[in-house]
Formats: structure tokens, C-alpha cells, sequence
């Protein structure tokens, strides 16, 4: 029997794997962006499950709109990498220090 | 009813084994397309879920445009990956025990008795075979969420111009065609008048 705490599960491991992505590939903006793709796969998982759960259409209104701002955040992340890429000629966030911060 | 467990607990180990590859993997090609993997396998899950029109666009929209335009960037900048993974066993050990320490706290609150588990949320019927998850998304979104489907459009649009003024460039000595130069010419940039005097003909 399929409980809502399976999907629980599910999104809370994907999202724990993508923190430890994260921590992991500090060095690699392109893995950087996909450990936050998958943050947001594991979000969009709990409110699908939810949704499912409580016969509410609002969470899949809610997975739309964030896959929108998603796919805005990544042609927007990317395009800043490329320009990034153009006058730096590398993508290693440990020497991407010109802002002295 | 195990045939839903066993499609679970399958796309889930997929799901689970590509967003393993996606972090550990050293080439950004293979990482990209684990992550290809790792969405198509929750959307074969969200279609379990029957949200069938969401699993579609998940697949559409997110393998068929965003990580294809994740693949085309990682492809297009040659990148050494030698120096992007060399801190990778020095944050190990943090990394795995902020995940382990996140791991337990989420879920001892997903299997707290009466919380998630068990009676609180049963499991619901399936829809009726003629039941359309789109249709009822469309009327749902149309009706109750009109106002931020359309800021939702206008925020595509922005990225949109934000992605073509930060990487278009102008670059000097390239020839490049100048269209409205060629049509607001005018004709005394075009030829030049020379009066002269006849020249007598040659010879007989």
C-alpha cells in the first residue's frame, strides 16, 4: 500500500542528495545548477504527492508555476555562465573572486 | 495492487541511482544526462500519481528544452575538469554528514506515527477512466490563477531578452550584414559623375 509518506520519502532523499551535491561539487557552477534542479524536482514531488493526497488541484497549479520560474532561472544561469565563460575562460567558482567578498 | 509498489519502488531506485550519478559523476556530459534520467523516472512516478499532465510537461519542457540547453553549455565551453573536482573527497565527510543529519530529521517527521504514514492521508481512489488531469488543471489554472499565469509569461519573457542581451555581442571585423544600411542608402553614395572631355578616335 502506497502512503503519502512514500513520496515524503522519496522528495526528502532527493533533496538531501542534492544539499550534499552541493557541498560536493563547490568548485563546478554547471553541477551547481543541476544540484538546484533537483532541489526543485524534490520540492515539485511533495506538492504533486500532496495534491494526489488531498484531491487539491492547487499544488499542480503551484509544480506549474515553478517549473516556469525554473526554466527561467536555468536559460538566465546559464547565459550568465557563458558570459562568464567568454571573459574569464573558466567556470571555477575558487577563482571567481574578483569581487574580493 | 503490488503492480503500483513495484513500479514505485523501480522508478524511484532509477531516480535515486541518477541523482547519485548526477552528484559524484566527474564529467559535467554524464551529469547532465543522469539528470535526464532522474526526470524521466519522476515522471513515470507522477504519472503513478496520476498527474498525468504535469508528467508530461516535465518531460516536454524539462528534458526537451532545459537540460538539452544544459547539455548545448556544457558542450560549448571547454571546460578542464581536472581543478572543478579536486575539493571532492576534502568535503566529503561534510557533506555526507549534513546529508546523513538532514536525512534523519526529515524523516522522523515523515514517519512520526499519525503524522503521514498511516490513516491521517488514505490512499485515494483512482480517477474514472474518462477523468482528463488536464482538463481539470486548464480550468483550474484558468479560473482561480488567471492573474499569475500571465505574470508567469511575462517572467518567460524576460528571461527571454534577459538571455539574448547577456550573451549577444558585437564583435569588430566580423562583415556582418547591415540590412537597414542597405535600404536607407542613398544614390550619391552609390556612384560618382565624372565630366570629361570626348577623346578623339583612335587610329582610322
Amino acid at each position: 500500500m502506497l502512503t503519502l509518506a512514500h513520496f515524503l520519502t522519496l522528495g526528502a532523499l532527493l533533496f538531501v542528495l542534492s544539499v550534499a551535491g552541493i557541498f560536493l561539487n563547490r568548485k563546478n557552477v554547471i553541477i551547481l545548477l543541476m544540484c538546484i534542479e533537483l532541489m526543485l524536482l524534490a520540492v515539485n514531488m511533495n506538492f504533486v504527492a500532496f495534491s494526489r493526497f488531498l484531491g487539491n488541484l492547487d499544488g499542480q497549479v503551484f509544480v506549474f508555476f515553478i517549473l516556469t520560474v525554473a526554466a527561467a532561472e536555468a536559460a538566465i544561469g546559464l547565459a550568465i555562465l557563458v558570459v562568464l565563460f567568454r571573459n574569464r575562460q573558466t567556470i571555477n567558482v575558487a577563482e571567481l573572486d574578483q569581487l574580493k567578498g | 495492487m503490488p503492480i503500483y509498489e513495484i513500479v514505485f519502488y523501480l522508478f524511484s531506485a532509477v531516480l535515486m541511482g541518477a541523482a547519485v550519478m548526477v552528484v559524484t559523476v566527474r564529467n559535467p556530459v554524464y551529469a547532465a544526462l543522469s539528470l535526464v534520467l532522474a526526470f524521466f523516472s519522476s515522471a513515470a512516478i507522477w504519472m503513478l500519481l496520476e498527474v498525468e499532465f504535469l508528467a508530461i510537461i516535465l518531460v516536454l519542457v524539462y528534458v526537451g528544452a532545459v537540460l538539452v540547453l544544459f547539455l548545448f553549455v556544457v558542450m560549448m565551453l571547454d571546460i578542464n575538469v581536472a581543478p572543478l573536482k579536486e575539493g571532492f573527497i576534502r568535503y566529503l565527510p561534510a557533506g555526507v554528514v549534513v546529508a546523513l543529519l538532514m536525512a534523519v530529521e526529515l524523516l522522523m517527521v515523515v514517519w512520526t506515527k499519525g503524522r503521514f504514514a498511516d490513516g491521517a492521508f488514505p490512499t485515494p481512489a483512482p480517477h474514472p477512466a474518462d477523468y482528463s488531469n488536464t482538463k481539470a488543471v486548464g480550468e483550474w489554472l484558468f479560473t482561480n490563477y488567471l492573474l499569475a499565469f500571465e505574470v508567469a509569461g511575462v517572467v518567460l519573457l524576460v528571461a527571454i531578452i534577459a538571455a539574448v542581451a547577456l550573451t549577444l555581442r558585437h564583435r569588430t571585423g566580423s562583415r556582418r550584414q547591415d540590412p537597414a544600411a542597405q535600404v536607407r542608402v542613398q544614390r550619391d553614395e552609390r556612384i560618382r559623375l565624372v565630366k570629361m572631355d570626348p577623346e578623339p578616335r583612335q587610329g582610322g
